[in-house]
């Protein structure tokens, strides 16, 4: 699929994007648009590609063929790091946050500055590293917790802290895989009230499973099956789509 | 609040202290020049090391070929004191007077072009420092831009070792060949063979692993030494926090050896000569043990281990020198299974904490400096 002018205020225009792997198309021919402070979440079965349309977006796949643009930018032809340092933000499925670092130095490592190896080399923590770091501790519940070292925080304060490392890099586009799963009831009240909070300003794309949660936060939403769109729309639209209650809502 | 105020917390200032005192002191006045002479062959190897608690320890990066930079840095110490030694009065009963006598043997009538530059000390000291940074550079570049690592970059490097040393050998007539550069007298006219010399170059020997030691000690404390822990951990969310894991990787490598090519220079000077049986695989291998003996995470339990493994190395391959390599064996999957954190980690798993209790209970109040140790949040050795 070839598109032609995009309309300026796409913040993230994605098309005709494949990928295959030995053969087999993960993601087939995929075109979306997220607009600025747009709310995307994407849902779909086992195996539909939704983690590998985040893995293509943030550089950690490369595309077999297509284009994604942020901000006018092509992501496809460029580094993980560039890609971070556009404005794009990646949360993983799994809590992954530096065990061996206390709360404090993870995040620190995520404040946007110094980030070659000279820089990192005469990196100062100063005031404003100190105040941002608190100032996001608070957000993430962890404030009293910055001396603790990662590996002895619970899996949901893990993905708050995962949360609170893209909080500080400031993205644009903020990227979250599943970030509610394997939270406790308490912790889901708790993730979806800092979600709310922190989406603003900012475009985010979610991968989600949990239907209460996607009907809470979503601007709109698309279903994703075997790598192509099945439906895509406000939640309500894609709720009573037949082919969507077919192949995954229905069971 | 979390601030690493201070260039050592107090176990490692203790660490600090301790090593200063048993390496400036205690061992200059207690052995003769003989074995003073064994303690500096040994202590080059902390260098290496040193480089591999940054590179191993901190950044996960397995290295098993450090014996090629400590090769590189002492082949061009070696190099300028063989010219220095084939002077032309020392020379004179060679066909060709005034090159290294391996040289002659192999019929080359003329220096080499690359030899020519070793005539100068300066040239020399920047060689010892910037061959292997640069060769380090090459290799690191080449394999962590492409994404290898792990059990491939150390197989890797074992190749790379393997190759250096066909090499030397191979290139007799450039190279001294098997032998090695032996025969290894003066530096600027200053006789480096007697026991007063010895002295000296021990001494300065240990200033330079100091430096060393505060060099690793500082990058550690840096942003950049949390970046290798977590690098190690999580390597894609470092990528994905913005950074380029492959410089950092880069780095870390170069770093290492460097810090090995000083220690195989110092061999050259200390021992007195550079042969291509301190470059390949086996050579290799054991610097590895020393820094996994002494623990990889600790920049003074790397010296040390480096000290107690040659030592019981000498004194059983002395008495015993078919058993040695066995018991080296043995040593190594004893600290890999049961002792991950080697000695440093016994150290503060069981020393440590009755030192801290016998302080406790001299002390009722615990004295400031305790206080700041807590505070300072510095990951604990």
């Amino acid at each position: 699929m070839l598109v032609g002018h995009q309309p300026k205020d796409f913040l993230l225009a994605v098309s005709g994007l494949t990928v295959s792997f030995d053969g087999f198309k993960a993601v087939n021919d995929l075109s979306f648009y997220v607009e600025e402070n747009e709310i995307r979440v994407i849902i779909g079965p086992n195996g539909a590609g939704k983690t590998t349309v985040l893995d293509l977006i943030c550089g950690k796949t490369k595309a077999t063929s297509g284009s994604i643009q942020f901000r006018g930018k092509e992501l496809t032809k460029m580094k993980e790091n560039e890609i971070v340092q556009t404005g794009v933000g990646r949360k993983f499925q799994t809590p992954s946050v530096f065990e061996d670092l206390t709360v404090f130095e993870n995040l620190e490592i995520s404040f946007p500055r110094g980030r070659t190896v000279f820089g990192s080399l005469t990196f100062q923590r100063d005031q404003p590293v100190k105040q941002r770091v608190e100032e996001v501790a608070e957000m993430i519940f962890l404030k009293d917790k910055l001396d603790t070292y990662a590996s002895e925080l619970s899996h949901g304060q893990k993905q708050w802290l995962e949360i609170g490392m893209l909080l500080i890099q400031d993205p644009d586009l903020l990227m979250l895989d599943e970030p509610v799963a394997g939270m406790s009831v308490s912790e889901r009240a708790k993730t979806a009230e800092l979600l709310n909070r922190i989406i603003k300003n900012r475009s985010v794309l979610v991968i989600e499973h949990d239907m209460k949660f996607v009907e809470d936060i979503a601007h709109k939403v698309t279903v994703l099956h075997q790598g192509q769109i099945l439906s895509e729309g406000t939640m309500e639209k894609v709720k009573n789509d037949p082919k969507v209650i077919e192949v995954y809502l229905g069971h | 609040m979390v601030i690493n105020s201070r260039f050592f917390n107090r176990s490692e200032l203790i660490g600090f202290i301790v090593l200063a005192a048993v390496l400036f002191v205690i061992l200059p006045l207690s052995l003769d020049v003989f074995r003073l002479n064994l303690v500096a062959k040994y202590l080059t190897y902390a260098f290496v090391a040193i480089g591999l608690v940054l590179c191993w320890g901190y950044g996960g990066i397995l290295s098993l070929g450090q014996g090629v930079f400590f090769g590189l840095g002492g082949y061009c110490m070696a190099m300028f004191l063989k010219l220095e030694a084939s002077s032309v009065e020392n020379t004179k009963i060679q066909s060709t007077p005034g090159i290294p006598d391996f040289m002659d043997w192999n019929q080359i009538t003329s220096l080499p072009l690359f030899w020519q530059p070793f005539h100068s000390l300066s040239f020399t000291i920047l060689a010892i420092i910037l061959v292997p940074g640069l060769f380090a550079l090459i290799i690191g570049t080449a394999m962590f831009k492409r994404r290898v690592g792990g059990t491939y970059f150390a197989i890797i490097t074992q190749a790379v070792a393997a190759i250096l040393t066909i090499l030397i050998v191979g290139q007799q007539g450039y190279t001294g060949g098997i032998n090695g550069m032996t025969d290894l007298r003066t530096l600027k006219g200053w006789d480096i063979r007697p026991d007063h010399a010895k002295v000296i170059l021990y001494f300065v020997e240990v200033v330079l692993l100091f430096a060393c030691i505060g060099i690793a000690q500082f990058i550690r404390l840096t942003k950049l030494g949390r970046i290798l822990v977590a690098m190690r951990e999580q390597e894609d969310r470092v990528r994905f926090s913005g950074y380029s894991v492959a410089n950092f990787k880069i780095f870390a490598f170069c770093m290492a050896a460097i810090f090995a090519a000083i220690g195989g220079a110092m061999f050259a000077l200390n021992v007195g000569f550079m042969s291509p049986s301190f470059v390949g695989i086996v050579p290799s291998i054991e610097m590895v043990i020393y820094t996994a003996v002494g623990g990889r995470m600790s920049i003074f339990g790397a010296v040390w281990g480096s000290i107690l493994v040659n030592f019981a190395k000498t004194s059983l391959s002395e008495s015993f020198p078919q058993l040695w390599l066995f018991g080296l064996g043995a040593l190594f999957i004893a600290v890999v299974l049961a002792f991950p954190n080697g000695l440093s980690g016994i150290w503060a798993d069981y020393v440590q904490p009755r030192i801290d209790r016998l302080f406790a209970a001299r002390k009722p109040k615990p004295a400031a400096w305790t206080d700041d140790s807590v505070a300072d949040g510095a990951p604990a050795e």
